[in-house]
């Protein structure tokens, strides 16, 4: 839901914000292909499958507090550096289900996805195959690249390649503080390894609960970068 | 496929003999009560007498119900009508933190206009207990308004101990009893209450109508200005056919319903217990001080709004406090005023049950929900542990 939360989606007023008069013309409306995905999800990691499975690399983005959480398994050829299989696992809602579900079939198709391209893959590619999404679902539901990405980077950590891990610029992660994602790397690396340590650290989130999701995945995200 | 329609608590199909009620007065009986002419005395007396029915059934007269355009605006009336009159005598409103956003929004727009609020805090059941009430007024309290019983999880709030309350220190009290028409009683006196907010959408009316109740002598700001209508607090030509629907639909709904509630409870405790055999669930809200028609459930490590689609696609029409079904992307924050964790809110789903709801409707619920949970769950990375959820 809310974890890459944009300031446009926060249309619901808290109990002491402005009450603005509130534009949605979105429908109800699920394609097709959402649905074909949705009720027969391609790839997914199913319980006997995960016990031998053996991946090359592994990404985990969301939380259960935002309302989506992706898990995904990826496999490459390390001399064609392409994926050869994909696997996915997920908690969220309709569009979070068959988005995963189509990336999985994106990058396996063709004999597998070039690395370099899969770690350029957008939302707005998904979703165009999806054929369409309702807008507010597009940013929060559609976290399949970046846990795809995340499992890339878990690939060349596992295989040493660690210049090649991807991180993202600095940006803004608590408007009430001004933490940027960068300061919560640092202060990862510093050793703050749970909410609490990182609250600690940085008073992030404190006031003002709602980017604790993001805070949360981010600090996820740079201990799997940085352990082991 | 037969559709299992069970959200009855977002709004009810309209009574056959409710529909009847009201066809006359499209156009046959179609005059405005405000012109002077036989037609338009037929209008108004229809109005009267619709009125009149009403305010028997709530225990009071008729010149103290104010036809509106349903419950938000009622709400609205209520909140800002007391708020603009009795500012002089204080600013400061308290209210629940699981109110229906008609109130909550309201407040909030109060608070911009200058006005304070105490959001009392409710125990895990929903409950708001009249001890916070009393011991957040203030000199400057001029309002409370606490609901009757709640949307998404059913509790009866402890309406006339508030009310006593308010009574004995002077401060307006509303009510919120959108969801309680059909159910609860309603007698106003009993209730202790100042204002009191009813819609048609609820209880097998049309939707767009609503009233308010008004005590006698409280003096009120109107919201909409014009032609003078309903005693000048309301302008507006009066929604004919709509007022003499919604008290048909008002008389249906009160005289049937000790007898329909048992037939309710029994379902509802049935489908709960089902619901309830299912791996990782937990009921939401009390057990037996709660609507008769509401059952909401949380299922953990899955979505509502996922939940909904599968339902959907078996003929089940249900609701959820998922964010991803909401307009807001935000949980329900019913779900956390309960203290429900955020990881576990995105999982509930409310079942309101209403009048054409039968056991073979429950039954079929309980056949597919399992395999519904046990799919989604095979899809699911999450495997919570959470107190509470057994």
């Amino acid at each position: 839901m809310t974890v890459r939360k944009k300031d446009n989606l926060r249309k619901k007023p808290e109990l002491h914000a402005d009450v603005k008069a509130k534009v949605d013309s979105q429908k109800w409306f699920y394609t097709d292909e959402v649905k074909e995905h949705f009720f027969k999800p391609k790839n997914f990691m199913d319980e006997k499958t995960s016990k031998t499975y053996k991946a090359s690399g592994i990404g985990l983005v969301g939380s259960p507090a935002c309302g989506d959480m992706m898990k995904v398994w990826i496999k490459i050829n390390p001399k064609t550096e392409r994926i050869i299989d994909m696997k996915w696992s997920t908690f969220g809602c309709a569009s979070a289900l068959a988005s995963t579900s189509m990336l999985s079939v994106m990058v396996t198709e063709k004999k597998g996805m070039p690395i370099e391209d899969a770690l350029k893959i957008k939302p707005q590619d998904i979703v165009a195959r999806l054929g369409s999404l309702p807008a507010r679902k597009f940013h929060c539901s559609v976290l399949g690249d970046k846990a795809l990405r995340a499992a890339i980077n878990d690939y060349f950590r596992k295989t040493g390649q660690t210049k090649r891990i991807i991180t993202e610029g600095a940006r803004v992660i608590d408007k009430a503080t001004g933490i940027t994602d960068k300061d919560i790397e640092e202060a990862v690396l510093e050793g703050a390894d749970t909410l609490e340590k990182l609250q600690q650290k940085l008073k992030v989130g404190i006031g003002n609960p709602a980017c604790l999701p993001e805070v949360e995945q981010l600090l996820r995200f740079y201990k799997e970068k940085y352990s082991g | 496929m037969k559709t299992v329609y069970l959200d009855y608590a977002s709004t009810t199909p309209v009574d056959p003999q409710v529909v009847a009620s009201m066809l006359p007065f499209f156009s046959q009986k179609f005059g405005n009560p405000s012109s002077f002419h036989h037609k338009g005395m037929e209008a108004k007396n229809a109005v009267d007498d619709a009125r009149s029915r009403i305010a028997s059934l709530l225990g009071c007269s008729p010149h103290e119900l104010f036809f509106t355009s349903g419950g938000t605006e009622s709400i609205n009336f209520a909140l800002k009508g007391i708020a603009f009159a009795h500012k002089q005598k204080g600013n400061h409103i308290i209210t629940s933190t699981l109110e229906h956003h008609a109130v909550l929004d309201t407040c909030a727009y109060l608070e911009k206009q200058g006005f304070t609020v105490t959001y009392v805090p409710v125990d895990a059941q929903g409950r708001v207990n009249p001890k916070d009430v009393e011991r957040a007024i203030t000199p400057k309290t001029i309002l409370i308004s606490i609901m009757y019983a709640n949307n998404e999880i059913g509790t009866i709030e402890p309406i006339s101990e508030i009310g006593t309350l308010a009574q004995k220190q002077g401060i307006y009290f509303h009510s919120d009893a959108c969801q309680a028409a059909g159910a609860l009683d309603l007698d106003v006196r009993k209730l202790h209450v100042d204002l009191l907010t009813i819609n048609g959408s609820k209880i097998y009316g049309p939707k767009g109508i609503g009233l308010l109740y008004a005590r006698k002598g409280i003096a009120l700001e109107p919201l909409l200005h014009g032609g003078g209508q309903e005693r000048g607090m309301r302008s507006g030509t009066e929604n004919v056919p709509y007022i003499v629907g919604f008290a048909k639909a008002f008389e249906l709904a009160q005289s049937h319903r000790d007898q329909e509630n048992k037939r309710l409870t029994k379902l509802r405790d049935a489908l709960i217990s089902g619901l309830l055999k299912i791996d990782k669930t937990r009921l939401n809200g009390p057990k037996s001080n709660r609507l008769p028609n509401n059952v909401n459930i949380s299922f953990l490590d899955i979505e509502g709004e996922a939940m909904l689609l599968y339902l959907n696609e078996k003929g089940i029409c249900a609701s959820t406090g998922s964010a991803c079904a909401s307009q807001s992307l935000e949980t329900s924050h019913v779900l956390r005023a309960i203290g429900m964790p955020y990881e576990a809110s995105h999982g509930s789903l409310r079942f309101s049950l209403g009048k054409y709801t039968t056991f073979a409707d429950i039954k079929k619920v309980l056949a597919v929900m399992p395999s519904i949970v046990k799919t989604l769950r095979e899809l699911s990375p999450v495997r919570l542990t959470i107190k509470h959820f057994q």
